[in-house]
């Protein structure tokens, strides 16, 4: 089952849940993800340790993908 | 460090916030290097003059001490007010409510390994070893060790997007996290350079629950450092 999640004053949410087999769930993930690209979060899914990838179309075969807001200087 | 990884290597990404920062040049072994040079002798030219006024002042006459007191005074406190500086960024933000904090805690936790969960449990930082040098990662901002100076550098997250609220601490240390794993010299291009300089610095300038977190930084760094190649 993979995720998709979103970095927010809560803690985090848990927008959309999906497995690959089930077109269904994986495109409510999509429409869910954009949604929030629209809003101005990044997608980033681990590509390793240490390591993360910033992605900007839903990887359907990610187990977790992490929205966050983008950074600045302080 | 997180095990559910996909199959897809590495790629190298430019952090998209580098486009608010074009006129910087992307920061790399050699810029942090000059970076670093030029703030050592920025603390120079602060402090020598401010001794050598106090020397001079002696020589000309004994009785001008407490002047040249005040001199020396001058050249202690401004370095020391510029490594305070650089460990603000480190320091603990405003906490959310229990439940967001809880809940942004265990999602870190599971973008960390063993090690460092225990660590940021211990001292609110994350340890993050990278190809620049070691990084401490904070609510504020990060700290870096390469070669023997230490940079700090302030970040923050922008909740301006659809006025989102603050951020339990677990988040904004996650978001810091994540961008510096995705472009590390992207994420030292965006952040503000608030302080480089010796280790003792800003050793000396962080809280005691801090400490360890700093030490296991300098321990990883230093065997990093001896075991690779010349």
């Amino acid at each position: 089952m993979s995720k998709l999640i979103r970095m927010d004053h809560t803690g985090h949410s848990t927008l959309a849940e999906w497995t690959s087999d089930d077109p269904a769930a994986v495109e409510a993930a999509v429409r869910a993800f954009r949604a929030e690209l629209d809003r101005g979060y990044l997608g980033m899914v681990s590509t390793g340790p240490g390591h993360a990838e910033q992605v900007r179309e839903l990887p359907v075969d990610a187990p977790l993908v992490i929205l966050r807001l983008p950074i600045s200087g302080g | 460090m997180a095990s559910e990884a996909p199959a897809a290597a590495p790629a190298v990404d430019v952090l998209p916030e580098t486009a608010g920062v074009h006129w910087r040049p992307r920061v790399d072994d050699a810029r942090l290097r000059r970076v670093g040079m030029l703030w050592t002798l920025t603390t120079a030219a602060h402090v020598v003059p401010f001794l050598g006024a106090a020397t001079l002042l002696m020589w000309l006459n004994p009785l001008a001490l407490p002047v040249a007191l005040a001199c020396v005074a001058h050249a202690w406190v401004i370095p020391e007010l510029y490594a305070r500086r650089g460990a603000n960024v480190l320091r603990p933000r405003a906490r959310a409510g229990d439940e967001p904090e809880r809940r942004s805690v265990g999602l870190l936790g599971d973008l960390v390994d063993h090690d460092a969960r225990e660590l940021h449990a211990a001292t609110g930082l994350v340890l993050e070893p990278g190809r620049l040098g070691t990084w401490l990662v904070g609510e504020g901002g990060a700290m870096l060790l390469a070669g023997r100076r230490v940079y700090c550098w302030c970040v923050r997250v922008d909740t301006r997007v659809k006025a989102e609220k603050a951020l339990p601490s677990g988040d904004r240390i996650a978001h810091l996290l994540l961008a510096l794993r995705a472009d590390e010299q992207g994420f030292a291009t965006v952040a503000n350079l608030s302080f480089a300089g010796a280790r003792w610095r800003l050793r000396r300038r962080v809280g005691p629950e801090m400490r360890p977190a700093i030490r296991a930084a300098e321990g990883l760094h230093d065997d990093t450092r001896s075991t690779a190649p010349s």
